[in-house]
């Protein structure tokens, strides 16, 4: 036969390469799918049981401040306000998050703009370091240096939300500021010359043309990082004190969502009132950065150039 | 990339054939989960057994009191480890588990060493969990406000507490901390702190607290004169066998008792005067 | 003030605020290696840990954390390179993608402890893997996957189209494209999130509790064979890692010397890292110079 012929008959090497790869690709991203549906699934059903099994009211779950899910109240109902810890968790995501934007731009803009060699000799290691301390780490160096700190200039026993943002702030730097570096890599150089031939100064250029232009990335980076202070447990845990009262002011002790489920798990037993309840926690915890994600999307779309 | 790919197979069939293998060779054993209270005594006597038999394998792991009951009644390991009777736990059904009783652990309230107290009677020690005492100078202590420190709601240690001093009042909500090692670290750095832990973790950083002038020693436990102690229990679902009979036999033993129960801060079984049941009635022997 | 003037005094704020991250850097890294150092010796580094008793070590916990690690990432990073491709490359722009890329980023501010649960009842019960390096392994493949994932699809965007159009120019398919021209280009992108990766699962403590466990038997160090139990090798055994042990006697150690131990490993457990880092990024670069043309 024609070699020709035969050769557009069959199938190339390259066509069945190309097919065998995006099968071992569509295999990958569906196993993660498959893992975090999973996921979802086992934290709904056992979370969701808390209203459907044992009949808690959402609104009181959402609403009441006494965590005590083996007490009952005067009406029989076990009390489950889970008001204290969401107000603590966004309180030291919100606060951690106003603390390290400041830092984290300023960083990636000396990395990007200001001195490239130096960022890339000096700040993105040390960025990655801090990545790399264990969370337990960081907790205990708050626990002997930030809490006493605290107790001695404010007063109190230095345990709550303040400890709890300063641990984060450092925790969630390098998240803010490697994604902002991105950012700001990403903005076209002929922003930067345009803004430049007009006569503009580099901050002129860096804090009018770049910074806008990176605006939907550096505010992804944020609601990134604060997803991950909402998520962080073992660290805020030892500082915020772990009460689970309506935190009156800053220093005194309060809780988040994540310290109450971590420390409670182990103690509970699987399927009952008391161990369904932090599941609910942990359902508000995914729901709650399904939220973020959410807001992530929202604000790519929003800035995406036209 | 064709190369990386190759290594991970390579991997991976080698863990495959691993999973086989250790199927054959893995001996005999068994699994030990629960109390964290409990576990550097089991860990410190598994060792020691495992010296003495070899292929023998006891893997002793953490995870709270909870976990060892849940994981025991599902009958996911051979014995779960409880700081608390198993009929003490709401969702466990205790007539399908065997007790086994290996120590006894007492429980003291230690506080900050600058609140100038060091005797106080139960109700005032109630009072101060229950928030009715907020200042030390009201027990006879120095002008410092009481600052709680609790343990995590459903572990062992509170609930034996709260079951022997708070005569069913509810403590207010404070500080909850899941582990001892920290709730020690807090109380030694904080002023006015006060909270409680099992006799083997205090050391020179905390002081500890005389109740109505008994104090809180292991001779005063075994005659139940210092009543906050509970018995360290390990758990089997039915009958033990095997290996897991062994390995209890061998915790009950008079040598571990009287060597490393002993040594490690415990209380030995052997050396209690009275009897406690689930209910908290006390017998003498 | 003049324009010049501002734009003097902010360049000196934006060195003042780098300034202060690298001293915060170093003041924790001083902090830890001052208090740590001193406890850290050849007896230290290589010996087992003991249970109550003061002079226990970290040897095995140390092999133990390299040995997960080694582990996780040879099953994670495949993984997270074909899905960052299929993300990148095949994936088409609609709602199913949307909600795939919604689905992996939630999964990765999951909080640990909740992974390490699931871990636990999936791995350790549910498969029967019992406590072992492997449990352990995969749950912190899962909480790794959506950071790498992430990580490879955003190295392999930020390639030029250009690259993609001379190899497919040059008639390879677009596999073939993204194998030989894209990833090569993307590599020092995708290693930097990889060691990323590698700080966060080294010092990762709350997801190992329940699946990797909190028990380190002794290890037989001249038997390599990965069949037997008491091999390092063996992936079916429990296996505490430094960060898990780290934790553990600092919330119910009750050796003497608990403090010390604890300290001595923090230190020990930061230069790891540190030796990591730098250790990746030098074999990094090698690769990028031989895998381009550079």
């Amino acid at each position: 036969m024609d070699p020709i012929k035969e050769a557009m008959l069959h199938r190339s090497h390259s066509a069945k390469l190309e097919r065998r790869g995006h099968l071992i690709s569509l295999a990958c991203i569906s196993l993660i799918v498959v893992v975090v549906l999973a996921i979802f699934f086992f934290v709904a059903s056992r979370g969701l049981a808390t209203f459907f099994t044992n009949k808690i009211n959402l609104f009181t779950f959402l609403t009441k401040s006494t965590w005590a899910p083996a007490v009952k109240d005067a009406h029989g109902i076990p009390q489950v306000g889970a008001l204290p810890m969401i107000v603590g968790s966004f309180g030291v995501t919100f606060l951690s998050a106003v603390v390290a934007t400041p830092f984290a731009v300023g960083a990636a803009i000396f990395m990007t703009e200001i001195s490239p060699n130096l960022g890339k000799k000096i700040l993105q290691p040390v960025i990655e370091l801090l990545v790399g301390i264990p969370s337990v780490v960081y907790g205990f160096i708050g626990l002997s240096v930030i809490v006493p700190v605290i107790r001695t200039v404010f007063g109190g026993t230095g345990f709550g939300i303040l400890a709890g943002t300063f641990v984060l702030f450092v925790m969630i730097l390098p998240t803010v500021t490697s994604m902002t570096v991105d950012a700001l890599k990403a903005v076209p150089r002929h922003y930067r010359e345009a803004s430049l031939a007009l006569g503009g100064t580099r901050w002129q250029t860096i804090s009018r043309v770049v910074l806008r232009a990176a605006m939907p990335g550096i505010l992804t980076g944020i609601v990134f990082g604060m997803a991950r202070a909402f998520g962080e447990a073992l660290a805020v845990q030892m500082v915020i004190g772990n009460a689970a009262l309506l935190p009156k002011d800053l220093i005194s002790p309060a809780s988040t969502l994540t310290s109450v489920l971590t420390s409670g798990i182990g103690n509970t037993v699987m399927g009952s009132l008391e161990n369904n309840a932090l599941w609910s926690l942990a359902l508000l915890l995914l729901l709650m950065s399904l939220a973020f994600n959410l807001l992530i999307r929202w604000i790519g779309k929003k800035g995406e150039m036209k | 990339m064709k190369k990386l790919l190759g290594i991970f197979f390579a991997a991976l069939s080698m863990v495959t054939l691993a999973a086989c293998g250790a199927q054959d060779s893995s001996g005999e054993s068994i699994t030990a989960v629960g109390s964290s209270a409990l576990q550097p005594l089991v860990e410190a006597a598994a060792e020691q057994y495992q010296s003495d038999h070899l292929g023998v394998f006891i893997n002793v792991q953490g995870g709270g009191s909870g976990t060892g009951l849940s994981q025991i009644q599902q009958g996911a390991v051979e014995i779960g480890n409880s700081d608390l009777f198993a009929e003490e736990k709401p969702g466990i059904k205790a007539k399908s588990l065997v007790d086994h009783r290996v120590a006894v652990v007492g429980i003291t309230p230690i506080v900050h060493r600058g609140v100038g107290v060091k005797n106080l009677t139960v109700t005032q020690l109630r009072q101060l969990f229950t928030g009715e005492i907020t200042n030390w100078k009201q027990v006879g202590g120095k002008d410092l406000p009481v600052v709680v420190v609790n343990r995590a709601q459903g572990s062992g240690t509170r609930a034996t507490f709260e079951k022997w001093v708070m005569n069913g009042r509810q403590p207010l909500a404070a500080q909850e901390q899941d582990s001892t090692g920290m709730v020690r670290s807090i109380v030694a750095s904080t002023p006015g702190a006060i909270s409680y832990v099992a006799f083997s973790y205090v050391d020179k950083t905390v002081a500890t607290l005389s109740l109505a002038g008994v104090a809180p020693t292991e001779k005063n436990v075994t005659t139940n004169a210092w009543p906050i102690w509970s018995y360290e229990h390990m758990y089997t679902k039915g009958q033990p066998t095997g290996l897991t009979h062994k390995f209890l036999t061998y915790m009950q033993s008079e040598q571990t008792q009287q060597r490393l129960v002993a040594k490690m801060g415990y209380i030995p079984m052997t050396a209690m005067q009275v009897a406690r049941d689930a209910q908290g009635n006390v017998v003498r022997k | 003030m003049s324009a010049k003037a501002i734009d003097k005094m902010m360049t000196g704020v934006l060195y003042l605020i780098a300034g202060i991250i690298v001293l915060l850097l170093a003041g924790l890294l001083g902090y830890i290696l001052v208090q740590g150092l001193p406890h850290v010796s050849w007896h230290f580094l290589t010996s087992p840990a003991k249970s109550f008793e003061a002079g226990g070590g970290i040897g095995i916990q140390l092999f133990n954390s390299f040995y997960l690690l080694l582990l996780s990432m040879v099953i994670s990073v495949p993984l997270a390179l074909g899905a960052g491709i299929y993300l990148a490359e095949y994936a088409k722009k609609n709602w199913l993608t949307d909600v795939v890329r919604t689905a992996i980023e939630i999964l990765s501010s999951l909080p640990s402890v909740v992974v390490g649960l699931f871990g636990f009842l999936v791995f350790v019960l549910q498969f029967k893997f019992g406590f072992s390096i492997l449990s352990g392994a995969l749950a912190l493949t899962m909480f790794n996957l959506p950071l790498l994932t992430r990580n490879v699809e955003d190295s392999l965007r930020q390639v030029g189209f250009t690259q993609r159009e001379a190899g497919l120019a040059l008639g390879l398919s677009r596999w073939e494209t993204v194998v030989h021209v894209v990833i090569p280009e993307a590599l020092p992108g995708i290693l930097t999130g990889m060691i990323l990766g590698a700080g966060r699962v080294f010092g990762e403590a709350a997801a190992l509790i329940y699946t990797a466990g909190q028990s380190a038997p002794a290890l037989n160090f001249a038997d390599w064979n990965p069949l037997h139990i008491a091999s390092p090798l063996n992936p079916f055994r429990p296996a505490e890692t430094l960060a898990v042990h780290i934790w553990k006697i600092n919330s119910e150690g009750i050796q003497p010397d608990a403090a010390a131990v604890s300290a001595g490993a923090s230190a020990v457990l930061i230069l790891a890292v540190l030796a990591f880092n730098l250790l990746a990024r030098w074999g990094g670069n090698r690769l990028y110079k031989r895998m381009t043309a550079g």
